[in-house]
Parts: C-alpha cells; sequence; structure tokens
C-alpha cells in the first residue's frame, strides 16, 4: 500500500493504533482468501480493493469532498442509496466486522450487546476506521433496539439523521416509509446543497437497479451444479459493494461475471463433486467478518446463496423505473425497500417463504442459521423457521456465534456432524 | 478382519477393537497429548490381542482430539460416532443423550441409525462433565464416588448454569452450613436441568441412551428418568461409545 499516514492524519485518525489493525488485517486476509484453489481471475480486483481499503477509497473519497461532495456513512440495507447519490453524494457501509474494535466499543456500550454494534462504535470512537473518519453524516435507521440507543451516543462524535423504519407492513406503514424517506431527501439536500430532481432521482434509481441486477447475475451463477466461485469470494464482493464506487463496481463484477459464466459451460467447479451446498441465513456480515464462511467452506461445505442484508436482501427485487414525479418515485422506493424481510418486522413471514424459495433456487442441501450474540429479533425467529423448515424436510442448524475465533473448534465439529448427516441421507436417497 | 475406533476426547481417550464385535477396549487419560493418548491405545489394542497392523482394515478417529491422528485412515465427528455406538448396542435407540468433558450434545437417529437431527450445549461448560469436576473438586468428592453422596439426599438449590459461578455459589452454599452430600445432589439436579432443556430442543423419541462419561452415574439417570417420565437406557460402559461407533463405521466402510 502507498503512504497514506498524511492523508489518514488529516482525517483526525489514531495512527498508532490503526498501525496496528493494517498489521494484522492482510495476514488474515491472506489466510483466509489467497489460500482458495482456482480463484476466478476476476477476484483480483477485490483483491486489490481490500489491499486498498483504507488507502484508495478514502483518497478517492476526500477528493471528491474537496470537490464540495458530500459523503454519507451508513450501517443497514434500508438506507435508499438513490437519494444521496441523487443529490450528487456518496454512500458508504461502515466498519464494524472485526473484533478490533469490540473493545473500544465497550467503553462506551454495555458487554451484553451484540458484536456488530458494539465495534461500529468503538470504529469510531477510537479514530481507526478513515470511512467513519470521512463522512460528513451518519444514517442510523430503527432496525434494532440496539442500534436505536447507539446512534445517541454516537452523536456526541459525528452528525447523525435517523430514520424511523416501520416495524410492521401495512399499508399506513408503507406511506410512513415514504414519508421517512421524503425526511431524508430534505436532509441530504441541506447537507449537499443540492436540489433531487425527479430527473436527477429518475437517472439514480436506475443505477442502483444496475448494481442490483449485476449481484442478481453474480449470484445466478452460484446456482449452477458446479460452483464457479466460493461463497467466502461471493461474500466479499457483496461485502465491498457497500463501499466501491458505483459504476466501477458494476463494470468489474460483470466482467467477472463473464468468466464465471464461460466456467459454468466448461463445468468448472471450486469444490469437489458432491459437496453439501449451504444456504446460509441470518445476520449481516461486516467486513471483515468472513468467519462462518471459513468454518463451513473449510469443513467441506460450500456456501451458495447469503440470505442477509449482506447478500440476497441487498439486491433482490427492483425499485420501479416508471415514475416521473418526485412522489411516485418516493413511493416505488418505499415499496422495495418496506419488501425487504428483516427480522424487526412483526409478522416476518416473508423470511419463511424467502429462505424455502432460494434453497429451492440455489439446489442447497441445507441451512444454517447464524446469529451474532444478543441480536434478540434473530435468535427469536429461529423457532419459526426452524418449524418450517422442518415441515419442508429441509435440514437447518442455528450457530450463535461472535467475531473471535475461541469457539472455531467447537463449530467446525458441528458443521462436520452437519454435512455427514447430509451426506448419509443423500446417499440413502440415491 | 478387524477395524479400531478411537476417541480422544477432553478428559480421556477410548479405543475399540472390533470384529463384528466389540473384541477389546482401552480407556486411557487423554493428558496433555491428544495424538499422544491415541498412539498409545493403537499400540495397546495391537499388542495385547497379538495382531499385526495389517489384520485391521480401517482405523477410524474421533473426539476432539480427531485432527491430531494423522496415522488414522479416517475422521469422522463424534455425533455421526456415538449414533452408531449407541445403535450398534441397541437398535431400538433414537435418542441419544450424550455429556462428555467438555460438552454435552443430544442426538436423534432414524430406524436406521443415522443421525436426522443433534443439538449441542453452548460454547460453555454447563452441564457437562467439566462442571460436575470442578463443582465436586469443591466438595473434595471423586468425581467416581458422587452416586454415593448424592443418593436420597435432599438436593440443595443450584441455580447458577455456569461453571464458575457455580462454584461460587457452592462456596456460599457450604458457609451457611448445607452438607456435601445435599450439595452433591444438587449438583446433578442442575445437570439434569440442562440436559432436560437440551433434550427438549429436539423431538424426543424413544428409547432414549444416555452416553459418555457422566453417564457412569446411576443417580443422574434416576433424575432424568423421573423429569422425562421415561426409561434412558445406558451401557456397562458408556464411555466408549464413541469410539464403538467409529469401529463400527470403519468395519463397514470399503
Amino acid at each position: 500500500m502507498a503512504d497514506y499516514r498524511e492523508l489518514w492524519e488529516s482525517l483526525d485518525m489514531d495512527l498508532e493504533k490503526h498501525d496496528e489493525l493494517c498489521q494484522v488485517l492482510p495476514e488474515f486476509y491472506g489466510d483466509i482468501y489467497m489460500t482458495q484453489e482456482k480463484r476466478p481471475e476476476g477476484m483480483n480486483y477485490f483483491n486489490f480493493v481490500i489491499s486498498e481499503i483504507h488507502g484508495l477509497r478514502i483518497k478517492e473519497l476526500n477528493e471528491h469532498r474537496k470537490n464540495g461532495k458530500k459523503v454519507f456513512g451508513s450501517f443497514c440495507v434500508f438506507v435508499p442509496d438513490e437519494v444521496i447519490l441523487a443529490a450528487d453524494g456518496i454512500g458508504v457501509g461502515l466498519c464494524g466486522g472485526s473484533e478490533f474494535w469490540v473493545p473500544d466499543g465497550e467503553k462506551v456500550l454495555p458487554r451484553n450487546m451484540c458484536p456488530l454494534i458494539k465495534a461500529s462504535v468503538g470504529a469510531k470512537i477510537s479514530g481507526t476506521c478513515p470511512y467513519f473518519q470521512s463522512a460528513d453524516m451518519l444514517v442510523g435507521e430503527t432496525t434494532c433496539d440496539g442500534k436505536k440507543k447507539a446512534w445517541e451516543i454516537l452523536e456526541d462524535y459525528i452528525p447523525m439523521h435517523v430514520m424511523d423504519l416501520p416495524q410492521m407492513k401495512r399499508e399506513k406503514d408503507k406511506e410512513n416509509f415514504k414519508d421517512e424517506i421524503k425526511i431524508f431527501k430534505e436532509k441530504v439536500e441541506e447537507v449537499t446543497g443540492n436540489k433531487v430532481s425527479a430527473e436527477s432521482l429518475k437517472e439514480t434509481i436506475k443505477l442502483v437497479n444496475n448494481k442490483r441486477k449485476t449481484l442478481q447475475r453474480l449470484y445466478n451463477t452460484r446456482k449452477a451444479e458446479n460452483l464457479p466461485i466460493s461463497g467466502k469470494d461471493a461474500l466479499l464482493i457483496t461485502q465491498v459493494a457497500f463501499y466501491d464506487d458505483t459504476n466501477r463496481f458494476i463494470d468489474k463484477v460483470n466482467e467477472l461475471c463473464d468468466e464465471l459464466e464461460n466456467r459454468i459451460e466448461e463445468k468448472v467447479s471450486v469444490f469437489k463433486e458432491g459437496t453439501p451446498r449451504i444456504l446460509l441465513t441470518g445476520t449481516p456480515m461486516a467486513i471483515p467478518n468472513w468467519k462462518m464462511h471459513h468454518l463451513i467452506e473449510t469443513s467441506g461445505g460450500a456456501v451458495v446463496c447469503e440470505e442477509a442484508c449482506t447478500g440476497t436482501k441487498y439486491f433482490e427485487r427492483l425499485v420501479d423505473e416508471d415514475n416521473e414525479d418526485l412522489d411516485s418515485q418516493l413511493r416505488a422506493l418505499s415499496e422495495r425497500y418496506m419488501g425487504i424481510n428483516c427480522a424487526c418486522f412483526s409478522p416476518n413471514d416473508g423470511r419463511i417463504d424467502d429462505i424455502i424459495r432460494l434453497y429451492k433456487e440455489y439446489n442447497a442441501d441445507g441451512v444454517i442459521y447464524n446469529s451474532l450474540p444478543f441480536c434478540h429479533t434473530y435468535a427469536i425467529e429461529y423457532k419459526k423457521v426452524k418449524d418450517a423448515l422442518e415441515k419442508e424436510g429441509i435440514p437447518v442448524i442455528m450457530i450463535e456465534t461472535d467475531y473471535s475465533l475461541q469457539d472455531a473448534g467447537q463449530i467446525n465439529t458441528r458443521l462436520e456432524a452437519f454435512f455427514e448427516m447430509i451426506n448419509m441421507n443423500k446417499e440413502l436417497a440415491i | 478382519m478387524y477395524s479400531i475406533g478411537i476417541d480422544a476426547g477432553s478428559v480421556a481417550t477410548k479405543g475399540v477393537l472390533f470384529n463384528g464385535n466389540i473384541v477389546d477396549s482401552i480407556i486411557i487419560p487423554t493428558g496433555w497429548s491428544p495424538k499422544g493418548a491415541s498412539l498409545k491405545i493403537l499400540d495397546k489394542l495391537i499388542e495385547r490381542n497379538k495382531i499385526s497392523r495389517d489384520d485391521i482394515k480401517h482405523i477410524i478417529g474421533t473426539g476432539y482430539g480427531r485432527i491430531s491422528m494423522g496415522f488414522v485412515d479416517k475422521t469422522i465427528t463424534e455425533i455421526s460416532c456415538h449414533a452408531k455406538g449407541a445403535y450398534h448396542l441397541n437398535s431400538n435407540i433414537r435418542t441419544i443423550l450424550d455429556i462428555g468433558g467438555q460438552d454435552s450434545k443430544v442426538i436423534s437417529l432414524d430406524d436406521k441409525g443415522n443421525v436426522i437431527n443433534f443439538v449441542m450445549n453452548d460454547k460453555c461448560a454447563a452441564g457437562t462433565g467439566k462442571f460436575l469436576e470442578v463443582t465436586l473438586n469443591n466438595l473434595g468428592i471423586d468425581v467416581r464416588d458422587i452416586d454415593n453422596y448424592a443418593k436420597g439426599s435432599k438436593p440443595a438449590d443450584i441455580s447458577s448454569m455456569c461453571t464458575v459461578f457455580a462454584e461460587s455459589e457452592i462456596v456460599s452454599l457450604l458457609a451457611v452450613g448445607k452438607k456435601k452430600e445435599e450439595i452433591a445432589s444438587g449438583v446433578l439436579y442442575s445437570i439434569a436441568n440442562k440436559s432436560y432443556s437440551l433434550l427438549n430442543r429436539i423431538n424426543i423419541k424413544d428409547n432414549i441412551a444416555f452416553t459418555g462419561g457422566v453417564a457412569s452415574s446411576k443417580e443422574l439417570k434416576n433424575i432424568l428418568e423421573t423429569k422425562l417420565k421415561k426409561k434412558i437406557y445406558t451401557s456397562s460402559n458408556t464411555q466408549i461409545v464413541g469410539a464403538l461407533g467409529a469401529a463400527v463405521i470403519g468395519f463397514n466402510l470399503k
């Protein structure tokens, strides 16, 4: 990586502490990613993005800022990027996937809460995440009690805007969220000094839809019998989608998809025949949280799809593009976003339908339900999901784990046993 | 022709020599080296039964130490092995409760002895052999003598599932003058409660087998039977069920 110390210093970062982070990340990434065999050529771009994750992209963001653009940091798939882009702003997903930030988070938050929130808050207050440092405003939402209350603490460190996400899906809730998007639009206009017009919003709705279509194309390649890409690599791409320049990301993923579609034609697989195909469902996996994918794919399984915020929730379903006035566009945005089946909604039967549908579409052999500790909504929802899957005869296992690797051995045993069970049942079926 | 199953657990390493029936079995402490303990078992089984390595078709490793056994033909998790072992001993078994040194698990079987579902305790030692060992250590009672103390005593109430908290809870109980016997009985009730909730996370079907080192306690078995209102089966040597399952799998392996 080039020398970015001056840039980091200008962002008021804790350089010494940040050095510690920079020292561990390349080895961590190398152990998990570079040890994979037969990786697609197109992954080189993503290797590069990760190697420059606190460098080149930060430089880009700060050049934009010098030219008067504003950066909005967000934590959730409910924040409409279309609105930010339409006001010529830039949206970035924020850090929160490493144990490194947890102790700093615990300085201001209770210990008994989700590691994603602790790490996000820790990343900000320790001044070691250049994305937080490059943001002009953070955009929160009310998807869980932990985040809701954490915003009140983060507000002391950086300007915050919080979107009130309804927790039910009645007609009035969709109207309410449309209203929330309108309030958000006005906030973005105020911060950027740019008006959002029907024309600019129409354009960015198309752009973000294109990004979704590109990810859909990528995920479609994972439905093939011969898997042209590992689950780990696909997860990385989805994670990078939250950070990268939208147009460049679309181009690079499409290039990769050309290669992957060729691989499918040529029956190239990155896994050996008969590897159990796993649908992973549950809580989001922020960079650099690759733990479950790594454990699954080193204990004899392959992840074929993620029913998660870092997965299908991010890109399934498009926003209707055929609206000419702001009011109908905002309504169309609300329709699309309120269609996400997050565990914060009650009831949330749509998620069960999604899991069963994806299980079939991706020809999965089993479902792994993954939850971060203290995520009540996802942990409680397991009961309903499990009952529904058992009725369908779909094998499912629940694994609750945080970012640390202390329980890796125990999880490996559970996963191996789960795969042994799946393989045994497959043999019997033949 | 023979097969050997070796189960390297956190406390003990177990080995079974098998030829369709159990020919011989050995249990030794795992100590600090699961690999060393496994090799020792292999050598002993061969030596004391006067057979040669060539007589052994397959050696299967299981238990948490399986990853250190470079010399085996295959490693298989203790979940699949316990299922096979218990089913070999009694083909009517459909549910297994296994409590080992560092984990406890419940396994559900179909009528051919295949695993159809399983649940394990979380990463802490609550309700495992380690819990028993640590808490009894406080009372100066050897794990093997637990039944002598607990039998017929009124159980003291131990509400902590966590091993560390239970330890301090016992110190408090001793301080208020509770008898050793009452506390020992309380410890067993605590494990039974934890096992009961684990069992209820899957469909409990008859017959139920109780395996693993902790299943040596007849008193715990009685408490569980009362709670479940069902009969539970144990084998005379509950500790070798995993190793036996590994040997059975090895024997049937092509």
